[in-house]
């Protein structure tokens, strides 16, 4: 190592030996192989628990049934049956603490999404109660003649 | 608004979150790469195979490719979504994937070029700072000098004749391990597209090599170019100085030098140009008669939505036009200029085919998307991935090659 | 003279010589043993039947809000596609806004805002498709990324880490599925993650309970006595795009060949 020669050697070691150090600073603790293997698993494990942690918004009607069984049972008993307080009630999130009361879609679009006449023959839509929302009671709301917690009774009676 | 939806117009159908996620920054990319490699590999059939008549370009095009380098990590830096995190590819690389090996090629590489160049100078750092030292009472510009040089010798003060010709192998050597270096940091960049299997206009073992063959091409047509200009403000230059100093070389000398070296040169770009385009078109040729399932929408991809840029202004402008105009006997500097203009579009076409040209199509195969190049920046994402970022990302090693020059005289010798 | 007998014996004694560091490294690797365990957890999938779907879309909705992908942006976690074949033998796709609002309009995006008309009697067959993340057993979006901030779990799901993710893109770029796309808010990588925070608590994904058709389900391919598993292991079930050799975990019922 006499020979001025290996002078941008001792530089490139250098850089070298820096970068090391800012490994050692930066990468978090907790950052290594995981259960998948280096190509599919490595990770910050620390991470797994913050995805775990996200808050659930949507409850579900089991979540509904206690304070409202009412509600729910005239849906279970209902062709409607199938769909979830949520989708036009929800999400109910921190419910009641937050929010108080939860916002009803009442929208022409909200029914229209099952109930626009599609006539797709290899798809259970195509079987479906349709409409063409161009031309039925346009201007309505579909609430005002039908019950959506019971489709077969009569709708809202303000 | 999405990322990638400012630019990004959808036809036929898509799938909801494709969009043009890669834009000019990535053309870019492999561009300023490929001129980096390029130069280095002109620079080294001087010092390694010792091909003479390249003397006068190849101090020039190693300091220029050493001023191109920062600038392969720009684009990819004014791209990224989290740019202040692009570190991380340093601190946690994760070597399945082609763009983690970007960090450690890329300072190899860099630390290589610094190296050579250090040997290259070394002399005239040393000579530089012992001039400034024998001023007495130095201003502070001085000062600042001084001690510049003074680091840059990095305490190695002899220029012996003995430790002179030890720089001359240590170049020698240097140059000869920078090849394969340089070549691997451009033909990983073809990696990067040639790998991702998710795209069939990307994926080919062919795409490194034939990034390569095209870096080498532009690296040595911008050197060309970029000789010629400085050579023409030399020439200017040198006739005013004339009339004071008369020793200076004259007119003619200055411009038979010029003339000599550029038409060598251009043979080896004919060379790598013959190599490029036979690769290219190999590739072409094999996906056309293979025609596996994502050949019918390559192929209304290739021959008609993205003609003109394929076969006009790649192939015909930027390949055949040059090719012939370096072939005509008797290479003027004028037209040898206009064919390596000619040259770097074909190369610059290329990139832009494969990148935005490879997200023409969406991985559905029965939509397309038409990328439309931000031109005015109305945010600060159409500044960074539109033509004001382009710009900046051209014009840099120019102004850093200005600085370079500065600190490390790339036509000293030829005063 | 080397006799049978001590040849048996000496080939005996080096073989169990040998045997016994080896068997010493399997019995106390704990990775191995940690692999083990892990077999007992779970491995996520997800069933798909496109004969159950209608197009509602509220699969996409409810995935949106519980996920926080902002409504508006023209970018989602899951989204259901439309296929029609016409009787000259085209098949006309398209999924507006991914399906949030479901499929408002009878007549085909064909981009540019524009819609092609398909008259009723020309239709020769027409379904729907769900999408989301195939959360693959070799995930190619994990394979590419740079610093290792996506990741799969134990459990087969295929997670982002938001805080290392450097927006480079390319697990985007490598997806052949098309499901990841930039998170408008965080500016890093996004996608479905099976609603990890509700699988791991024992519920439903939103999409799964939003559906009132049954066409989605979730389970784990690891317990036997799963439905789901059932479904898988005895029915016919396709995945997409098998030829990217990505091993795809989202199964599904009734696919047909025009689907991409």
């Amino acid at each position: 190592m006499k020979s001025h020669v290996w002078r941008p050697l001792v530089v490139v070691l250098a850089v070298i030996a820096l970068v090391l150090v800012a490994r050692e600073v930066l990468v978090p603790a907790d950052f290594g192989i995981g259960a998948r293997g280096y190509m599919y698993g490595w990770h910050r494990a620390g991470n797994e628990q913050q995805w775990k942690d996200v808050k659930v918004k949507y409850k579900t009607a089991a979540f509904c049934k206690d304070c409202h069984p009412d509600k729910y049972d005239e849906m279970k008993e209902s062709p409607h049956r199938n769909i979830n307080c949520e989708n036009c009630h929800g999400p109910a999130l921190n419910h009641p603490d937050d929010p108080k009361s939860l916002t009803i879609d009442r929208s022409r679009e909200l029914c229209a999404r099952c109930h626009t006449r599609l006539p797709y023959p290899n798809s259970g839509r195509g079987v479906m109660k349709g409409i063409d929302p161009k031309t039925h009671n346009v201007g309505l709301d579909c609430v005002t003649c039908h019950w959506p917690h019971d489709p077969r009774k009569e709708g809202h009676k303000r | 608004m999405v990322h990638g939806e400012a630019w990004t117009i959808k036809e036929f159908f898509t799938y909801p979150n494709e969009y043009i996620y890669w834009t000019i920054q990535i053309v870019m990319y492999p561009f300023m790469t490929g001129l980096v490699a390029g130069a280095f590999v002109l620079s080294s059939l001087y010092h390694v195979f010792g091909v003479k008549q390249l003397k006068g370009i190849a101090r020039f095009s190693l300091v220029f490719s050493f001023a191109l380098l920062p600038v392969a990590m720009l684009p990819l830096l004014m791209h990224l979504q989290q740019p202040l995190r692009g570190i991380e590819v340093m601190l946690t690389p994760h070597f399945t994937s082609a763009i983690a090996a970007f960090g450690i090629v890329f300072s190899t590489y860099g630390m290589i070029v610094a190296s050579e160049l250090w040997f290259v100078f070394r002399k005239h750092f040393v000579e530089t700072a012992l001039a400034l030292k024998a001023i007495e009472g130095r201003t502070v510009l001085q000062q600042g000098q001084y001690l510049l040089f003074s680091i840059l010798t990095l305490g190695a003060w002899d220029i012996s004749h003995d430790a002179l010709e030890a720089d001359e192998r240590a170049v020698k050597k240097l140059a000869a391990a920078g090849i394969p270096v340089a070549c691997f940091l451009h033909g990983y960049a073809g990696f990067i597209f040639g790998s991702v299997k998710a795209n069939a206009l990307w994926m080919t073992p062919l795409m490194p090599v034939i990034f390569i063959c095209s870096a080498v091409v532009s690296g040595i047509a911008l050197c060309i170019l970029t000789y010629i200009l400085t050579m023409e403000i030399r020439k200017q230059l040198s006739r005013r100085r004339r009339l004071a100093h008369p020793e200076l070389p004259s007119m003619d000398e200055l411009k038979s030098a010029e003339a000599h070296v550029v038409a060598m040169t251009s043979r080896y770009l004919l060379m790598f140009m013959v190599a490029a385009i036979t690769l290219e078109l190999l590739d072409l040729i094999f996906r056309g008669y293979t025609a596996v399932k994502s050949w019918d929408i390559l192929r209304s991809v290739i021959y008609e939505r993205d003609f003109v840029n394929i076969f006009v202004v790649q192939y015909g402008l930027g390949n055949l036009v040059p090719f012939v105009l370096f072939l005509i006997p008797g290479l003027t500097i004028r037209r040898a200029a206009v064919g390596t203009v000619l040259v770097l579009l074909g190369v610059f076409m290329m990139r832009w085919n494969v990148v935005i040209g490879g997200q023409a199509f969406s991985s559905s195969f029965s939509g397309f998307m038409h990328y439309v190049l931000p031109l005015w920046p109305d945010s600060m994402e159409t500044l960074k991935e539109g033509l004001v970022g382009a710009l900046i990302v051209a014009g840099v090693p120019f102004c850093l090659f200005y600085l370079l020059n500065k600190v490390m005289p790339v036509f000293k010798e030829t005063h | 003279m080397i006799s049978r007998r001590s040849f048996c014996k000496k080939s005996l004694l080096i073989a169990g010589g040998l045997a016994i560091p080896l068997s010493c490294l399997e019995l106390f690797d704990p990775k191995r043993l940690l692999a083990e365990k892990d077999e007992k957890g779970a491995r996520w999938v997800f069933l798909v039947d496109t004969r159950k779907c209608v197009g509602c879309g509220f699969c996409v909705k409810g995935c949106k809000v519980e996920n926080e992908v902002p409504y508006d942006a023209n970018v989602t976690r899951t989204w259901v596609e439309r296929y029609v074949v016409t009787k000259d033998g085209k098949t006309h796709i398209d999924s507006p806004k991914g399906a949030r609002d479901g499929f408002p309009n009878k007549g085909i995006d064909i981009g540019h805002g524009k819609l092609e008309e398909i008259k009723d009697e020309d239709i020769e067959k027409a379904f729907f498709v769900p999408k989301l993340c195939n959360q693959c057993d070799n995930p190619p979006c994990v394979q590419v990324c740079p610093v290792g901030a996506t990741y799969q779990t134990a459990d087969g799901v295929v997670l982002v880490d938001r805080k290392w993710c450097i927006g480079c893109g390319y697990c985007i770029m490598g997806c052949p599925y098309g499901v990841r796309f930039f998170h408008p808010v965080f500016h890093v990588a996004e996608k479905c993650n099976f609603c990890y925070h509700r699988i791991t608590k024992g519920m439903q994904t939103a999409c799964v309970d939003s559906c009132a058709f049954g066409a989605r389900r979730v389970g784990n391919l690891r317990d036997p006595e799963d439905p789901v598993t059932k479904v898988i292991m005895t029915e016919r079930v396709n995945v997409l795009k098998e030829e990217y050799g990505t091993k795809p975990q989202v199964f599904y019922l009734g696919l047909s060949k025009e689907v991409k």
